[in-house]
């Protein structure tokens, strides 16, 4: 594909419902607008966008022939594992934050944005490339080793009880995952005669509600943005090299097993993600010592819009260029 | 009788302790696995919203705070601050009280 149309591309995504709802998000806070979805409608909408990414992928998966699907699955699995790796020795050539701080912020970037993948998802399909269907599976596969090893990472600084049972039970049955694992295991069983019938609310309003969440999304966003100044340059460099690199990756090893270069881009897409929702939970009970100030402005004040607004085209166009 | 504050209308004297604790909603599950292990019976939760000295938050996304309330005799009073001295202080966004209170049913709560 040539630059044009992916220029092309790149601008169709910056005009697009979601992606204009998060910059309105951000331009509420900076007019110190109060435009904060209450509590209840934020929890019912992920629930939602957790239930229908696993639904629709359940329904893939099943039809999915088993060759296929092992291949990214393990390399899934593989660069969950390597990429806080990369994050946490990256982050110590980069910044002079402790271990503690950067094993929090490698747990967030070895897990992945369920919202990012969604927008990846909406890119696709309004730029007509095709990908595999059983890409949300790879969503739940890399949502937990990036966080568990994250936490390993730190270890070393921290005393006392390090990641006791408790707390891996707090950490592998929070709720993204659980509703992420039931949407598949739904739609495997029901298939797609019976997610017809869920079609009008899982499928048809989707974007939409995708939109509103993105509105708190870039409200969230802003709020972070002035901690961005002390997160230093080192951090910020951080946040915006790193996902290309992970990302980079990510499209290589989704070719390398034989994924088309959409589902290889999704691929990209969820290494290049920063987790902002299931990493902070997991963090905050596992590693309180860590400043939240570093690694939820990382991932949610600089890396989520960078993949919003660039990262997306950008990990599409590497993997068309590639593939 | 003694003036002390805490008299019931009758003027009985104050037979138990409400025991207040204001933290980060995440560790509502942990919360009251501790409080129970140190002698509570029950407690009452709602949601609530603030700002403290310190401040430091998990995520805003995992909602904002939750106000617990349990009444507990003043042993166990005294073991629960003491564990949210030793496990929470230093570590969480928490604000904790104690207060006298007189109820009836006292068996309810010891």
């Amino acid at each position: 594909m040539d630059l044009d149309a992916s220029l092309g591309l790149a601008l169709a995504n910056l005009a697009s419902p979601p992606v204009l709802a998060f910059a309105i998000g951000i331009l509420a806070v900076v007019l110190k607008a109060d435009l904060r979805l209450p509590d209840a409608a934020y929890q019912a909408i992920t629930m939602y966008l957790l239930l229908a990414v696993g639904l629709k992928g359940g329904v893939a998966l099943r039809a999915s022939d088993p060759g296929q699907v092992i291949g990214p699955a393990a390399m899934a699995i593989a660069l969950g594992i390597t990429i806080p790796i990369a994050a946490f020795a990256l982050l110590r050539l980069l910044t002079r934050l402790s271990a503690i701080d950067r094993g929090a912020i490698a747990a967030h970037y070895g897990s992945t944005s369920l919202v990012t993948f969604t927008a990846a998802l909406a890119f696709l399909d309004a730029a007509g490339i095709a990908f595999e269907g059983f890409v949300a599976s790879l969503l739940a596969l890399l949502e937990i080793p990036g966080i568990i090893v994250g936490l390993l990472l730190a270890r070393r600084q921290r005393q006392g009880r390090f990641i006791d049972a408790a707390s891996l039970r707090e950490v592998l049955t929070g709720r993204s995952v659980l509703l992420l694992a039931g949407g598949l295991l739904i739609g495997v069983v029901t298939g797609p005669v019976g997610y017809a019938r869920t079609e009008p609310f899982f499928g048809a309003l989707f974007t939409g509600v995708l939109t509103l969440f993105l509105l708190e999304m870039g409200a969230l966003a802003g709020r972070r943005l002035p901690d961005v100044r002390t997160a230093g340059p080192g951090l910020i460099g951080f946040a915006l090299v790193f996902p290309i690199l992970a990302g980079t990756c990510g499209v290589l090893g989704g070719l390398i097993t034989g994924m088309e270069p959409g589902g290889a881009a999704v691929l990209g897409v969820l290494c290049a993600s920063a987790s902002y929702i299931a990493a902070p939970a997991a963090v905050r009970l596992a590693l309180p010592e860590a400043n939240p100030g570093y690694y939820l402005t990382a991932s949610l004040g600089i890396t989520f819009p960078f993949n919003l607004v660039i990262g997306i085209p950008l990990y599409v166009a590497i993997a068309q260029a590639l593939g | 009788m003694e003036q002390d504050g805490s008299q019931s209308p009758d003027g009985s004297q104050s037979n138990a302790m409400l025991v207040t604790i204001v933290t980060e909603s995440i560790l509502e599950a942990r919360l009251t696995r501790d409080i129970e292990a140190c002698g509570a019976r029950g407690w009452t939760i709602t949601d609530a919203r603030g700002h403290g000295p310190r401040n430091r938050r998990a995520s805003e996304l995992e909602g904002g705070n939750i106000r617990l309330e349990t009444i507990v005799t003043e042993p166990v009073a005294a073991e629960v601050m003491e564990v949210l001295s030793r496990d929470y202080f230093p570590s969480y966004a928490v604000a904790a009280w104690t207060v006298p209170v007189h109820v009836t049913r006292v068996a309810r709560y010891a």
